[in-house]
């Protein structure tokens, strides 16, 4: 592989872990349902890129679904939600953004040296998409514990799902079934959740899901 | 020869299945115990049979259990011995219930699982792989734990079942995992690739202490003895039988099949643990046993103190063993096994003699008995023979395999490590403290129930029991005094299974002139039953016609109006509690914490004065209360996770995740 296929594919996927910290202090819904279909042009390009080096024709496909569903469906009918629900105003975070950024450094640091440490046998693309695609599955982790509104908490798992898309592009001979089934997985998961934020919000009349610990006798 | 017995064990449990059609009708008891007999026998003569003529081991795989393995039996001279134990134990418990099963009150909570349980037993002896061994362990657990719930409509049932149960879980856990380390990472889980594989002594020290608790808590070693004693005497008194002269030596066989077959080897400090929780095993058994006043439940803790006389046996070959001296190694080895032998022969014949006085009397406490020797002649007898047996007093058989320890324990001096030097002369101490309290806390048995004056109606009025059992006791007994008579014929017998398992034998006994036996060299040490017999029997004549002579026909003088007795009531007689006393005072203060109470009324009041005495289990108290007071905590603490926010759960989760992350990083 030529150097500079290897940087670009570097600089994909490093773009990717930018925004997911991007994603990290955005506090306003708006912003962060744009950041997040940045997220996924992201993923679209470097999935693109890989099929361009490993040349394997069915990632196109892969990109195509990301850029589809994940940059303008997803966030287009969040979108619409946020509208139809009225609190596009609200901001929410439990942990402030200072240290929710410090922790997502370390997870950084953690899933670099893992992946580096157990990866020492394949090759440089490879080793490096693993380690951006965990600290990517991490960070999105790391922002459904970190957030009160039942739609950041999508989204944080929607990030969570683009890097795990990112890690089987960069393992090559993954088919094509398993991530178009990955992809449909997590439209079914999407349009399950959106169905759940009205039923959560016609009950309680809210989506923040303190509430429902309310309800449920807990406050805290 | 392996289908054989399989074939047997089969067959008892298909006869458990048959029996539960057939045990609410008249007469269904005598079948089902008469057919477990009869296979029991006939399995033990195949077992016999395969031990005498020195076959090489026979194997058979069905292709039944897990997928890839099948279900592995093997039948080897290990395995044909506890067969035998096993067979014939199980013969002879059945003959004795196919009187004694008539007074069953609910016959069908006992009759299916009996036989069955038998089967599962031999399942254990014959498995080759660990599949089926554990299979057929949980099996025998599981049975013996639906027949000590036989009588569950006492409470005292019902909580024993309970710790009989948790008890069995754990040491079930620990046999597992035993089983997986031996498996190793390929997971070959047959035996004959355990044996293939040779294990580093540190995983090797792992397993048998892993052993130790799984086999161990079956067979009833201290500190994970305490199911034992209440769990033995709530089952009726042939499963009492049953449990404790031979499902203890199933345990004890997965212990030596593991630590001796299939262990490549364990670290140089394993036989000490060994040889010290036998030792510890021994003195505390009996220790229990003395407070005791319930004829059953001092019986179960007598089967304690015999499971630390063995385990002190296998000790002693595995450090002989480490140490590659052959000779010594096959003494201990064979001690070991003839104890197993003698234990289940004279712990079967005291529980059934346990049942009969029961069902005579109607109690297990012996304050509410006495005289029985009048009332009850032969059961007498036989229960002298045991009592005597389990003593380890010649000329029966417990003595020759007590005997043969003791001069296990004389080869330590050889031994190379200094450790194993200081501490064997320790653990022939408490052996020797052990068997003489034995022999203390049987002369208290035989006293209190078959001699003096009856303490209550019941004991007055007392039957013999059928002929059944007193047949089925007689052969126990007939078989206690042959084997200590003849210990050489069994030595011999031992000798495939001892060169089998520390790979050398005994020198052959039966050549030597007058049955004598020598273990290590005729100038060392030698002992002939037969001798010693026509002694005893000679003294005791002799000693019986000088009484009669001298004594009971001499002029006596004796105060004018009590004719030699000063009160006569029942109660002014020894009882249990007062034999005991001296015992209960030099060792029960330390060891339980006995305080005796003592209030007298005040002068002028009519108040009868009280005697009560109060002792705590240290092992209960000090183990057992506290882990399960832990468990407690822990649960309680635990409960908080139950009604944790959606996004705490995911934060629990996360965390759990990183530090498996760091984990991953830290450790390669």
């Amino acid at each position: 592989m030529s150097t500079l296929s290897f940087d670009i594919a570097h600089l994909l996927a490093g773009g990717m872990l930018l925004v997911s910290f991007m994603m990290i202090y955005q506090t306003r819904l708006y912003a962060l349902l744009n950041v997040f279909a940045l997220h996924a042009v992201m993923l679209a390009l470097s999935v693109a890129w890989q099929a361009v080096v490993q040349d394997a024709p069915h990632l196109y496909v892969t990109a195509a679904i990301a850029l589809f569903f994940k940059a303008i469906l997803i966030p287009g009918a969040l979108h619409r939600i946020i509208q139809r629900m009225g609190i596009h105003r609200q901001v929410e975070q439990v942990v402030g953004t200072g240290a929710t950024m410090l922790l997502g450094m370390g997870l950084v640091a953690l899933s670099t040296v893992l992946m580096l440490k157990l990866t020492s046998g394949s090759d440089a693309l490879a080793r490096e998409d693993l380690a951006f695609a965990l600290s990517i599955v991490l960070l999105g982790f790391l922002m459904m514990i970190t957030r009160r509104n039942a739609v950041s908490q999508v989204v944080g798992f929607m990030s969570l799902e683009n890097g795990l898309i990112l890690a089987a592009a960069g393992a090559q001979g993954m088919p094509l079934v398993v991530e178009i089934s990955v992809a449909f997985s997590v439209l079914v998961a999407f349009i399950v959740i959106g169905v759940f934020l009205f039923r959560i919000r016609e009950r309680f009349d809210s989506v923040d899901v303190t509430v429902m610990d309310d309800f449920r006798g807990e406050k805290r | 020869m392996v289908n054989l017995v399989l074939g047997g064990a089969l067959l008892l449990m298909m006869l458990g299945l048959a029996s539960v059609v057939l045990a609410g009708r008249a007469g269904a008891s005598k079948i089902v115990y008469g057919a477990s007999a009869l296979l029991s026998a006939l399995v033990a003569v195949v077992g016999l049979v395969f031990l005498l003529s020195l076959a090489p081991s026979s194997t058979l795989i069905l292709p039944i259990g897990l997928p890839w393995i099948g279900a592995h039996f093997r039948l080897d001279a290990l395995a044909a011995f506890f067969v035998i134990v096993v067979g014939f134990g199980s013969a002879i418990i059945s003959i004795y219930s196919i009187g004694y099963g008539r007074h069953e009150a609910e016959p069908w909570r006992v009759l299916p699982f009996y036989p069955s349980f038998i089967g599962a037993m031999l399942l254990v002896v014959i498995a080759d792989d660990a599949f089926t061994f554990l299979l057929s362990w949980e099996v025998m657990s599981l049975l013996s734990w639906a027949l000590v719930l036989a009588h569950h409509r006492e409470q005292a049932v019902r909580s024993a079942s309970l710790v009989y149960l948790i008890m069995a879980a754990m040491g079930t856990m620990a046999l597992i995992l035993a089983f997986g380390l031996l498996a190793g990472p390929v997971g070959g889980y047959d035996f004959d690739h355990m044996r293939s594989v040779a294990e580093s002594p540190l995983l090797g020290a792992i397993v048998v202490i892993l052993m130790l608790v799984g086999a161990g808590s079956k067979a009833g070693i201290v500190p994970l003895h305490v199911w034992l004693p209440q769990a033995h005497p709530a089952a009726p008194s042939q499963v009492s039988a049953m449990m404790s002269g031979i499902m203890t030596k199933v345990a004890i066989y997965g212990f030596i099949r593991v630590t001796f077959d299939l262990l490549g080897g364990a670290a140089w400090w394993m036989p000490e643990i060994v040889l010290a929780v036998g030792a510890v095993t021994a003195v505390m058994g009996v220790l229990y046993a003395l407070m005791q006043h319930d004829l059953k439940r001092l019986l179960a803790y007598h089967t304690v103190e015999n499971i630390g006389i063995i385990f002190i046996g296998l000790g002693l070959a595995m450090a002989f063993r480490h140490y590659d001296m052959n000779a010594a190694a096959a003494l201990a080895m064979v001690a070991a096994l003839f104890h197993i032998l003698n234990h289940s022969v004279f712990k079967s014949l005291l529980f059934l003699g346990a049942g009969a006085v029961q069902n005579a009397t109607g109690s297990r406490d012996m304050e509410e008995m006495g005289g029985l020797i009048h009332r009850m002649p032969v059961t007498s007898v036989v229960f002298l023979v045991g009592s005597i047996a389990i003593s380890a007093l010649p000329p029966f058989n417990g003595f020759v395999s007590e005997w043969l320890t003791f001069q296990a324990i004389l080869l330590s001096p050889d031994l190379p490590d200094w450790g194993l030097r200081i501490l064997t002369p320790g653990v022939g101490g408490m052996l020797a403290l052990a068997a003489a309290l034995a022999a203390a806390c049987f002369v208290k048995v035989y006293g209190v129930v078959f001699l003096g004056r009856a303490r209550s109606s019941q004991a007055k009025t007392a039957q013999e029991v059928d002929r059944w059992s007193l047949a089925a006791m007689a052969v126990l007994a007939v078989v206690c005094l042959l084997a200590g008579i003849f210990p050489g014929f069994v030595i011999d017998a031992l000798s495939p299974v001892s060169h089998a398992l520390v790979q050398s034998s005994m020198p052959v006994q039966t050549t030597d002139p007058w049955l004598t036996i020598t273990p290590v060299a005729s100038g060392r040490s030698s002992y002939n039953g037969l001798l010693v017999l026509l002694f005893i029997a000679g003294s005791a004549s002799f000693a019986a016609w000088a009484i009669h002579r001298f004594a009971s026909r001499g002029l006596r003088r004796a105060p004018a109006w009590d004719c030699g007795f000063v009160l006569d009531a029942p109660n002014t007689q020894y009882g249990a509690a007062s034999f005991a006393q001296p015992i209960r005072r030099t060792f029960g203060t330390a060891v339980f914490r006995v305080v005796e109470h003592v209030s007298m009324p005040r002068p002028g009041s009519t108040a009868p004065a009280k005697f009560r005495v109060t002792m705590r289990d240290p092992v209960w108290d000090g183990f057992f209360v506290r882990i399960g007071g832990g468990v407690g905590w822990l649960a309680d603490k635990a409960n908080r996770l139950q009604f944790l926010t959606i996004r705490k759960y995911l934060s629990v989760v996360f965390t759990l995740l990183v530090l498996l992350l760091l984990v991953l990083t830290l450790w390669n």
